[in-house]
């Protein structure tokens, strides 16, 4: 008997097989959207903890010098005082990061290389092996030394001895900083008696680079869950109107004795098959969408944070698992409903598959309340506001609060126009389109979330390259930079540039702790570039003079916030205590940075020179400049960037952050017009009882069919005018909220009218497509179709 | 990175002495090699021999407490050479392992470190005397006074060792045979140290008085391919003291050797088999059996006398393993000492 249930239930996907392709495609899509997101975040994880694993940041408390630079002895002293620490040299050498550890010394687990193999370990400590990814290995131009690949390596990393480190680094002697080991001994001498001028770390949780990085990855996760939210919306059109659909057979299958219980079994197992098949292929789908994003992500993340991360996606059984689960999942949720109305069901209800595309009054009713609530507490949010979590949650509540509210506003809207109606024709049309709209809600919902991420995302993307694009004109105000190899080369290029430009404005800086956060000390020489172009948007009464005095420091507003420092606050850099008088905009830098004089530079870090030289001079002299450099004082042609260079660099760099928006922006939006284009393809069949009589009376099926892109239009366009204003909340959402949180600078927002006209005319287009086919089957229905609605009863 | 798996190998030799782990540590390639007759040049020979492939400053101590409590203190710098020659730097072929522990009737308190030569980190100087590896250290002015301390997670000690007789000297003036096929040492010993000092344990500093041992040896190739391990026990009986050492082959056969030390620090050394052990007890120590009660006898000078560990746990859990602990003696003799085994793991 099962099996003969299992038939009659199957037997109405061959009738409706388009009903199965919706509901497949619908899953497959909302799955590998999300999948996709996933594997590149879980590949950008993998390598954080990859980079984090080798350096030992989150396991162990580190001991590091505030120039950055340990001398060894030091190093020996703390040994010899009981301090059980392994020294590790950092260094950057053909664009990679070379770290070098001692094995001997190293906790147990160290750095993600095997030496298990005892003559490969001997190697490393008598003559040095260089161990890393086959890309990294290949770019490191370094002597002979052996190379062993290893994919454990992190990205864009090279591991070996810390003697082998100090050789290519040529930093004889010196050390980066010391990992403490868990284990110290019982009684060790106090580290302020052995080496006073070092200090003490705690275990970094995350990692610096994981914990700037996270926003980036909320940023796509969010984008993940609204694709899948989109596709979800299709699944659970789909499975209600199969139920809908099904019930003669459920009716008879139930009055000849089919119990409910298995029944209810037999089609949540076929939902099971059908949601795994979608799942599968979703995932498969997911990869390649991943496989396609990873380059911008990874390279993205390495212009903003620095962040190396593996160019190629690995097949991660966690990842495709999770994507299964969650095509499961989401039909599980999707289909909830129609399950309990089946458990429900008298048992000779008949379908109303009509009634069930229609909507009551009460549901529109609670619908309306429930879209009034979520978009009072957007507003609720907007002005309690403090972080990033908050942000988004904002963000979800106006997203979810709109998409409900929709086909009540549209109702509302065509209500409008039927009541201006002035033909029978015109009335005909707006009430056939209103009584349509609740079969088509899900789908325009759909639409409106996807337009309004385009608008909210393109503004805050444009907005925020206007604003670059302006501080980088203002900031990069010296002509030609410059960088020395080392602080002898540094002494004579300054000399050799004196008498040749305007002024050499020595750039030198130190990475440290300020308020408990990264960040960058700057030094820069007193001239009055700086004066005229690091513009303060806070400052305390003269502050410029102040600062030039020595008397406090400038911060930039990544760590005005973060640090929760305003002006007048004080901040210790390098254990000298400053007041904060200025806080300047510094937008694309992760970190915080505090400028301080030249002068108060050189006191507080005396062991710090300046490698790097903003030049100023006429600027049709750079490139003679340039070539004196090279082939007279014989400086690398990579030693030098002209300011144009370095601008068409961080354009270049901020683009490629979001390509990665823009891609998922167009994928959601095709999403949501194959939305559409089901909805239609499965109205159209419904509606023929509609349509016959107008046939009937004399309106052709050509007509009809043009009705039916006119409608489409019509729709398109009423929810892209709905969508701007929701479009622009959420870029104000994502410049004031959530870009302040993430990454510590608030925007000014700029509208983009063009832009959005274009993206009007792409969702117009878009429904047109979708109607396109509707409309041309109708069209082509033959005349005794239709003739059948007159003597059939269905 | 499998630390592990590099010290096995680097310590293999001195494993091979130390613990019996046969076959590897056998051949010499350039390095040193002990020849006959001995001649020792003090102080220079209580330093670093980097020509040789291994060495150890080996200090075991008999301590008691202030209400009598006995205790047992070990203090081992190993050192392996990669190549034969001393080296500056990263790079010097010079590679250092420390082992200390302290000995209670009912704890056992270990502690390693590892380190390279070339860098500061550890090393040995002849005068004034010197050996050390992080913090741990024993120097002196001379080799008669010296202090020795360590430290490790759950506990350290601060002692002073006085010598109260002369050094003495192995097998044949030093040169010490370790097998029928001829590999040999050069070992010496400061048995006669007497030893002051604080343990600082989970429960508290203990005052502690007592004597001390010191081995001092170096070699190139110890160790014939088919030796696996080994017992070695230094006893103090009151009419003298008894290095001895068995070292144990495949076939089941051992290769024996001793010396006798009167109070004077006058030396009989004696050839294989005249000194025997035999396994009188065994102890289930971290999964392996291990024999911690012997017989132990050298006719020649009528001991007959029975051996048992003070805490028969005393396993060194580093990472080349083994046991090694105080123990008493009762029999023909009465006394206490020091005993190693290797190769029960």
């Amino acid at each position: 008997m099962t099996r003969a249930g299992l038939q009659a239930l199957l037997s109405h996907w061959r009738r409706n097989p388009l009903q199965l392709f919706t509901l497949v495609v619908g899953l497959s899509l909302a799955t590998a959207l999300w999948s996709g997101v996933q594997a590149v975040n879980a590949e950008a994880r993998a390598s954080y903890d990859a980079a984090a694993e080798t350096l030992g940041e989150g396991r162990y408390a580190q001991i590091t010098a505030p120039g950055g630079v340990i001398p060894q002895d030091r190093y020996i002293a703390l040994r010899r005082a009981g301090w059980r620490v392994s020294p590790v040299l950092e260094g950057r050498l053909d664009g990679v990061r070379v770290v070098g550890f001692d094995p001997l010394t190293a906790p147990n687990g160290f750095g993600p290389v095997d030496l298990s193999d005892n003559a490969l370990t001997l190697d490393v400590l008598l003559n040095g092996v260089l161990f890393g990814t086959a890309e990294a290995l290949n770019r490191l131009g370094a002597p002979d030394v052996a190379r062993v690949v290893s994919a454990q390596v992190a990205p864009s990393m090279v591991l070996t001895d810390v003697g082998t480190a100090q050789e290519l680094l040529q930093a004889d002697g010196q050390l980066s900083r010391l990992i403490v080991l868990p284990e110290q001994p019982i009684r060790q001498r106090a580290l302020a008696e052995v080496a006073p001028d070092l200090t003490l770390r705690a275990p970094q949780t995350g990692g610096d680079v994981a914990q700037l990085t996270d926003s980036f990855h909320l940023n796509l996760t969010a984008f993940g869950l609204l694709s899948f939210a989109v596709g979800i919306f299709i699944v659970h059109g789909a499975i209600g109107l199969a139920f809908e659909q099904r019930r003669p057979v459920i009716r008879t299958l139930r009055a000849l004795g089919f119990p409910l219980r298995r029944l209810i079994a037999l089609i949540a197992a076929e939902l099971l098959v059908i949601s795994l098949l979608a799942g599968t292929i979703g995932v498969g789908l997911g990869y390649v969408v991943a496989a396609a994003l990873l380059p911008d992500v990874a390279a993205t993340l390495d212009g903003l944070y620095g962040a190396s991360i593996s160019g190629t996606l690995q097949l991660r059984p966690d990842w495709w698992l999770s994507g299964l689960a969650i095509a499961v999942g989401g039909t599980a949720l999707a289909a909830t409903s129609s399950l309990w109305q089946l458990a429900q069901m008298p048992l000779l209800a008949s379908a109303r598959p009509r009634a069930w595309a229609m909507q009551s009054g009460a549901r529109r009713l609670w619908q309306a309340g429930a879209a009034a609530g979520l978009l009072g507490l957007a507003v609720a949010l907007s002005l309690v506001g403090g972080s990033l979590l908050l942000g988004f949650a904002m963000l979800a509540a106006l997203l979810i609060g709109a998409a409900l509210a929709l086909p009540v506003i549209l109702d509302r809207v065509l209500a409008f126009g039927a009541a201006r109606a002035r033909s029978v024709m015109a009335e005909w049309f707006w009430a056939d389109t209103r009584q349509q709209l609740p079969g088509l809600s899900l789908a325009l919902m759909a639409l409106l979330l996807a337009m309004a991420a385009n608008v909210g995302v393109s503004t805050m993307v444009s907005s925020f390259r206007l604003t670059f694009t302006g501080f980088l004109d203002q900031r990069l105000a010296s002509e030609l930079y410059v960088y020395a190899d080392d602080a002898e080369q540094a002494a004579a290029l300054a000399a050799y540039l004196a008498p040749r430009v305007d002024q050499v404005l020595p750039i030198q800086s130190v990475d440290q702790q300020v308020a408990g956060l990264p960040a960058e000390i700057h030094g820069p020489a007193a001239h009055e570039t700086y004066r005229a172009h690091w513009l303060f948007l806070q400052e305390a009464p003269d502050a410029w003079p102040r600062i030039e005095a020595g008397q406090g420091a400038a911060i930039n507003e990544q760590l005005a916030r973060r640090g929760g420092l305003s002006i007048g606050d004080e901040i210790t850099v390098a254990d000298r205590r400053l007041p904060v008088l200025g806080i300047y905009g510094d937008y694309g830098n992760p970190i915080g940075q505090v400028l301080v004089t030249a002068t108060l530079f050189a006191e507080l870090f005396p062991a710090v020179r300046a490698e790097r030289f903003g030049l100023r001079m006429e600027a049709g002299d750079v490139s003679a400049l340039a070539e004196d450099l090279r082939d007279d004082f014989g400086l690398a042609e990579d030693n030098m960037i002209d300011q144009a260079q370095l601008k068409a660099f961080s354009l270049e760099v901020f683009d490629r952050t979001f390509t990665v928006t823009a891609a998922l922006n167009v994928l959601t939006l095709a999403v949501a017009g194959f939305a559409i284009l089901m909805s239609l393809l499965t109205l159209a069949t419904m509606r023929l009882p509609q349509l016959a009589p107008v046939w009937a009376q004399g309106l052709t099926r050509a007509r009809l069919g043009r009705i039916e892109i006119l409608r489409a239009v019509l729709l398109a366009l009423l929810t892209a005018v709905l969508a701007l204003p929701l479009g622009l909340a959420l870029a104000w959402t994502l410049l004031a909220v959530v870009n302040v949180e993430a990454f510590g600078w608030r925007l000014p927002m700029f509208l983009f009218p063009l832009d959005y006209a274009r993206l009007t005319v792409f969702a117009v287009l878009a429904a047109v497509l979708a109607a396109l086919w509707p409309a041309r089957k109708l069209s082509r229905t033959r005349p005794s179709e239709l003739l059948k609605v007159f003597s059939n009863e269905r | 990175m499998n630390v592990r798996g590099l010290a096995f190998l680097l310590f293999l030799p001195v494993a091979a002495v130390a613990q019996g782990f046969a076959g590897l540590g056998t051949e010499t390639e350039g390095f040193a090699v002990p020849q006959r007759p001995a001649f020792f040049d003090f102080p220079a020979d209580h330093g670093a021999h980097p020509g040789y492939r291994i060495e150890w400053w080996y200090v075991t101590a008999n301590l008691e407490g202030e209400y009598g409590t006995p205790y047992g203190l070990q203090w081992t710098l190993f050192r392996s050479a990669l190549a034969p020659e001393p080296g500056t730097g990263w790079s010097a072929p010079q590679l250092w392992m420390g082992h200390a522990a302290v000995t209670t009737p009912d704890a056992h308190h270990v502690a390693e470190r590892l380190a390279r030569g070339g860098i500061g980190q550890a090393g040995a100087t002849a005068a004034p005397f010197a050996a050390w590896i992080d913090d741990w250290q024993i120097a002196g002015p001379d080799f008669d006074t010296l202090t020795m301390t360590a430290s490790g997670p759950d506990f350290a000690f601060d002692t002073t060792l006085t010598a109260q007789g002369p050094i003495v000297f192995h097998g044949d003036s030093g040169y010490s045979v370790k097998s029928a096929q001829g590999q040999a040492s050069y070992y010496y010993s400061q048995p006669f140290y007497d030893i002051a000092g604080t343990l600082t344990l989970p429960e508290g500093e203990v005052a502690v008085t007592g004597e001390a041992w010191l081995d001092r040896e170096w070699s190139s190739q110890p160790l014939s391919e088919d030796q696996t391990g080994w017992d070695w026990f230094s006893l103090s009986l009151g009419t003298g003291k008894l290095m001895g050492f068995r070292l144990r082959q495949i076939d089941g056969s051992v290769y024996t050797s001793a010396t006798w030390i009167d109070p004077q620090g006058r030396t009989t050394a004696y050839p294989d088999g005249a000194f025997q052990a035999e396994p009188v007890m065994r102890t289930e120590v971290r999964g392996n059996t291990v024999p911690t009660g012997w017989r132990v006898q050298l006719a020649a000078k009528g001991v007959d006398v029975t051996v048992a560990a003070l805490n028969p746990q005393a396993w060194m859990d580093t990472t080349v393993a083994y046991w090694e602990g105080p123990v008493t003696v009762s029999g023909s003799h009465d006394g206490h000492g020091y005993l190693e085994m290797t190769g029960y793991d």
